[in-house]
């Protein structure tokens, strides 16, 4: 069912919404952070050229969505990177060396598991400074054991294969063996969670914004908007589903992408 | 695989079972359906230190004085009272035949109790300080002193003695604080900390305790033995936790409140014309305000360039336009429903918009600060809606009007008052005072050299002089003069930025009457009744 | 089976003692206190307070009070909630979180398996695409949208439902948490149980027991949702973990006092013992809830039991 049209429509979407938040902003006039009292929660009209109307401070709410994209895409996007390293590099030198020290890497992931991540997060956020940095961070420190416990079971599996064995009987030393026949092997399947990784971060930054402990005004995110709106609703609803429909359909489409993504790669692993 | 599907049936039938258990009591159809914000950490009225908590307390426990429902002082465990000339002596004669809930007969000797309770270390007391005018009571606190010589005393059942180190308008006022409750002793005794379970708490105000569902909901009941029983017309409260302010006009609209704690700010405007003359507006003896650390610069010894900051916010937009919930713009530090006190107002106050906005720029560049060298520097607010709104609309104002370039900083509600506290890394924040009294001290106390919350760190020899002589006055007016004038000085040398009143804002159901608007937002259960049963 | 459940059990001691350091350390290492609120104390008081709650000793000491304390099933007095316990608010906060996520996680166990069964039974036509749609869907938007957009419909809107939770018995004010709990599982589920049906029905054995005459049903039920659900059991574990997350949301909307929203109120509080408290608690229950998932699982698939 879900085939290259999938990965080619999901990825263009996404493209496309990219595409619109690194240009929308040079088209309008208005500025993100330019307040005006006199136009509060206006409705959207091209009037003013608000195209999406106005919030509760009278910012152009067009502008701010597309870089509300644009930080929610980097957030996610470089979070997702973030947990990718560590994971896969934890998990291949779990798997690889495996006996006691996979014994004791996994345990670890299992103990981390084992806190909420809500818990870490909120921690983090409130005991140090609030900067955009800390956000991904955090964001990637919770996201990585996941990653890392695929990459063990593919490696683990990977060690066992013949030309594994015939590179070590050679002679050939851990590190290159690892980087020269485990890596490549890994990335299919670390493509396919990456992108799959990225919606969990999406909303994990959405439920700190809705705590309060997201990015930094005047800075805004999806995530941020759509909290926003929430209370706007009834009185301003645009400010709620143009962010909350853009947030679903960036979402859908990674997901999307995943899934497409995995299936090409079991397809051709069958093969 | 039989066994894996059993096993998921058995499971959901369990748990629908568990399901279809007891809930919270609804209570009688008169029973009087009230919203609070948050879970009270106690109803211990010594360790209580919300405001939450206090509403609670209130319809629990009785002082010697109390509020009437549109905020008169009046007399409630005490009938009558007098005071020695010099103003350091206080005599309280109880009403005749007080009791406890349970029936015990309450004396004077449980209000001594309390007090002593209140100042002893092992409480650890949050409001302790509550008394500190008393005779021996900050002593006691520190642990310099035994408990026992407080200067508190019960030469007879029906009389209490209160001996203090200064003369003290306020402490009428002050005993109205449910830290100065009296306690059952034997209660205590016997149940310790734990003294304030439904079961356990023995009450001598309008209600006793009847159920608390931890976060959910708390239950009261008339106690019959309150010497003002027969006019509480209401028999049955229930105060149902609801954290989310939307979540609870949405109660309300559903019929299931009858009183809200609060109004989403948000829907202000809608709710003003949907509900009109349920929603009740009363000023609240509160000011929210923006402070400067006064230790480092850019803003140390240099109030023209404070005052800069503080002519180019406009205040009317910001309550009008960005809250538009009926807050009342700030120019004093003294909130102006304070009783018997004219608070002066900031001397920009009658000017128009573009004379301020002049005027600051002139300050400004006089200060060394123009479009090539902006002044820049953060201000930091804990993490709020509200905060954020207003902190992004004086961001935005300031670089209107002077180009100043202000960073703000949205922080979790710890580390901003850390922050505050050590007076490090703060230049100009964001913080608000709530009057424990309603007199103007509770306000100009804050700002007296060495008070600890004093945030700004203000020093004026001037100020802390007339503070002291307005401390030692007996006579109420020249004493009002005296605070005044310390206003004054301090308002002219801008420490900090007042920016606007808080108001009350509650939905309260037509059916109920008795509901009366005041300053500090006191609203017993037993003034309210339900206009049906007349 | 017994020793393989012994030696698991004990595995687990070493795990829940390390996230009790880390939390510990983590907590404490927050700026502020539980006693910290816009009232700035008094010097006196504040000692006073301290001292009542050990405040004052230095960390390896409160630590080892802690610990000594944990060991006697004790785990203190909060610290914000005072003269409570946090045995008692974390006694009092879990059934509500109980009957909430049981109820989600079933009724996403049932909707999402019969859910992602029918789109498999029907792979490709317009009911698969139609399902596996709406799943997406379920996991694209976040539960707090979800959420207050429910109860505006139903219960402001349309007084099908109750808004809110105390006051009322019984079990309709479950209905709206429930739901928007279970949603992003049901999700979850739907999609694992189509991938996992659709690769199982395509086996031999099914073609087998087809051309022996068997109706779809039958072939389903006794063949093939045995071996199709072992994916979804293990996602049983991450799916718990998820739901104890998503309650938090899903509590703070209703109102419901259970244990996920006592737990970011005491977070903020800085109420160190209760925090602890349901770290503590939900390291357990995630651990035993992984612990019974794994050996169901070695029920189920023997090939797991003989390792």
């Amino acid at each position: 069912m879900i085939g290259n049209r999938t990965i080619r429509m999901a990825g263009g979407i996404l493209l496309a919404v990219a595409a619109a938040a690194l240009v929308g902003p040079w088209l309008s006039p208005h500025d993100y952070a330019a307040t005006n009292f006199d136009r509060i929660l206006a409705s959207p009209s091209l009037g003013d050229m608000h195209l999406f109307g106005t919030d509760d401070l009278g910012r152009d709410l067009f502008v701010r969505t597309m870089l509300g994209i644009r930080v929610t895409l980097l957030v996610a996007i470089v979070a997702s990177l973030v947990s990718l390293v560590i994971g896969v590099a934890y998990g291949a030198i779990a798997g690889f060396v495996g006996g006691r020290v996979d014994a004791v890497m996994m345990r670890l992931v299992d103990t981390l598991y084992a806190l909420p991540f809500i818990f870490f997060v909120i921690l983090l956020m409130v005991a140090f400074e609030r900067n955009f940095l800390l956000i991904f961070v955090a964001i990637g420190a919770i996201n990585w054991l996941d990653m890392a416990r695929i990459v063990r079971g593919q490696t683990l599996s990977l060690r066992e294969r013949e030309f594994v064995e015939a590179a070590r009987l050679t002679g050939v030393s851990t590190l290159r063996i690892v980087f020269r026949h485990i890596a490549p092997n890994l990335i299919g399947i670390v493509v396919v969670y990456v992108t799959l990784t990225i919606p969990q971060a999406i909303l994990v930054e959405s439920f700190l914004s809705f705590l309060g402990l997201g990015v930094q005004e005047p800075q805004t995110s999806l995530g941020a908007l759509v909290n926003s709106g929430v209370g706007l609703m009834g009185r301003a609803s645009w400010a709620l589903l143009i962010p909350a429909t853009l947030l679903a359909l960036v979402l859908m489409c990674f997901n999307f992408l995943g899934d497409g993504l995995r299936d090409a790669f079991d397809a051709r692993h069958e093969s | 695989m039989k066994s894996l599907r059993m096993f998921f049936l058995c499971a959901l039938f369990a748990v629908a079972a568990a399901c279809g258990g007891a809930g919270e009591p609804a209570g009688p159809p008169d029973t009087l359906q009230r919203g609070l914000p948050t879970d009270p950490e106690t109803l211990d009225h010594h360790k209580a230190r919300t405001t939450q908590a206090a509403e609670v307390i209130r319809d629990l426990s009785e002082g010697l004085v109390g509020y009437s429902a549109t905020g008169e002082l009046v007399p409630a465990a005490a009938e009558r009272w007098e005071l020695s000339d010099d103003g350091l002596k206080y005599t309280f004669h109880l009403r005749e035949g007080l009791s406890w809930s349970n029936g015990d007969a309450l004396v004077a000797g449980d209000f001594v109790a309390g007090l002593r309770r209140l100042v002893d270390p092992s409480t650890a007391a949050v409001y302790a300080h509550m008394i500190a005018d008393i005779e021996n009571a900050s002593g006691i606190v520190s642990g310099d002193i035994p408990v026992s010589m407080l200067g508190a005393e019960a030469p007879d059942d029906r009389t209490l003695v209160l001996r203090l180190t200064q003369p003290t308008p306020y402490l009428l006022g002050l005993l109205t604080h449910p830290s100065t409750f009296p306690i059952h002793r034997k209660s205590v005794e016997e149940h310790g900390d734990g003294f304030a379970r439904p079961g356990k708490l023995v009450s001598n105000g309008a209600y006793v305790l009847d159920a608390w569902v931890p976060g959910s909901l708390i239950s009261l009941r008339r106690n019959e033995q309150y010497w003002n029983d027969a006019a509480t017309a209401i028999s049955a409260v229930n105060y149902h936790i609801v954290v989310q302010n939307n979540s609870e006009m949405n109660r309300y609209r559903a019929g299931e409140l009858h009183i809200t704690s609060t109004v989403p700010p948000d829907s202000f405007a809608q709710i003003q014309e949907q509900y009109g003359e349920q929603l009740r507006l009363a000023p609240y003896l509160g000011v929210y305000y923006y402070g400067f650390n006064l230790t480092k610069p850019p803003f140390r010894d240099n109030p023209a360039l404070r005052q800069a900051l503080s002519m180019a916010v406009d205040r009317e937009q910001l309550t009008e336009k960005v809250l538009g919930r009926g807050e009342a713009p700030a120019y004093s530090w003294v909130h102006p429903g304070v009783a018997d006190y004219e608070p002066p107002q900031a001397t920009f106050a009658s000017l128009s918009k573009e004379e301020r906005e002049q005027v600051a720029r002139r300050l400004y560049k006089e200060a060394g600060y123009g479009a090539d060298n902006p002044l820049k520097f953060e201000v930091r607010y804990n993490t709020n809606d509200t905060n954020k709104k207003i902190a992004v609309a004086i961001q935005s104002m300031w670089r209107d009007v002077l180009g100043v370039e202000a960073t703000i900083i949205n922080e979790e509600a710890q580390v901003w008052l850390a922050n505050m506290k050590e007076a490090e890394v703060t230049q100009v924040f964001r913080a608000s005072w709530i009057a424990d009294y309603a007199d103007a001290h509770a306000f100009l106390s804050l700002l007296q050299s060495g008070a600890s919350m004093n945030m700004p760190r203000y020093r004026n020899d001037e100020y802390d002089r007339l503070m002291g002589l307005a401390a030692d006055q007996a006579d109420p007016e020249q004493r009002s003069l005296y605070l005044e004038e310390a206003e004054r000085v301090m308002l002219a040398d801008h420490p900090v930025i007042p920016i606007y009143f808080f108001n009350s804002r509650h939905l309260v159901s037509p059916e109920v009457a008795g509901w009366g608007d005041n300053v500090l937002d006191y609203h017993y259960s037993q003034h309210l009744s339900f206009k049906a049963a007349q | 089976m017994l020793r393989y459940t012994l030696l698991r059990i004990f595995g687990a001691i070493p795990t829940l003692l390390l996230v009790i350091v880390l939390a510990f350390l983590m907590v404490h290492a927050a700026p502020g206190g539980p006693f910290d609120d816009e009232r700035i104390l008094p010097a006196a008081t504040a000692a006073n307070l301290e001292a009542a709650y050990h405040l004052d000793e230095p960390l390896h000491r409160q630590f080892l009070r802690y610990m000594s304390g944990l060991l006697r099933g004790d785990l203190g007095p909060s610290y914000y909630y005072r003269g409570q316990s946090v045995s008692e608010r974390i006694g009092a906060a879990f059934p509500h979180s109980v009957r909430l996520g049981a109820l989600a996680m079933a009724l996403a166990l049932l909707t999402g398996v019969t859910a992602g069964t029918v789109a498999a039974l029907r792979e490709g036509t317009a009911v698969d695409k139609i399902v596996m749609g709406v799943s997406m869907t379920g996991i694209s938007i976040p539960v707090f949208v979800i959420a207050p957009i429910l109860v505006l419909l139903f219960a402001v809107k349309l007084h099908w439902l109750p808004a809110g939770w105390s006051g009322e018995t019984g079990v309709r004010r479950f209905i709206l948490p429930v739901i928007t709990l279970a949603l992003p599982q049901i999700a979850y589920i739907a999609r694992l149980t189509r991938a996992s049906m659709i690769e199982v029905l395509g086996k031999d054995f099914i073609r087998t027991a087809r051309a022996q005459g068997l109706g779809t049903a039958t072939v389903v039920r006794v063949h093939a949702l045995k071996p199709a659900m072992l994916p979804v059991l293990s996602y049983m574990g991450p799916a718990i973990a998820a739901i104890l997350t998503g309650s938090v949301v899903v509590e703070e909307i209703f109102g419901i006092p259970g244990v996920g929203q006592q737990f970011v109120r005491s977070a903020i509080n800085r109420d160190y013992t209760l925090v602890l408290g349901i770290v503590i608690f939900y390291a357990t229950l995630i651990v035993s809830l992984n612990l019974v998932v794994d050996i169901l699982y070695g029920v189920i698939d023997p090939r797991v039991r003989h390792r």
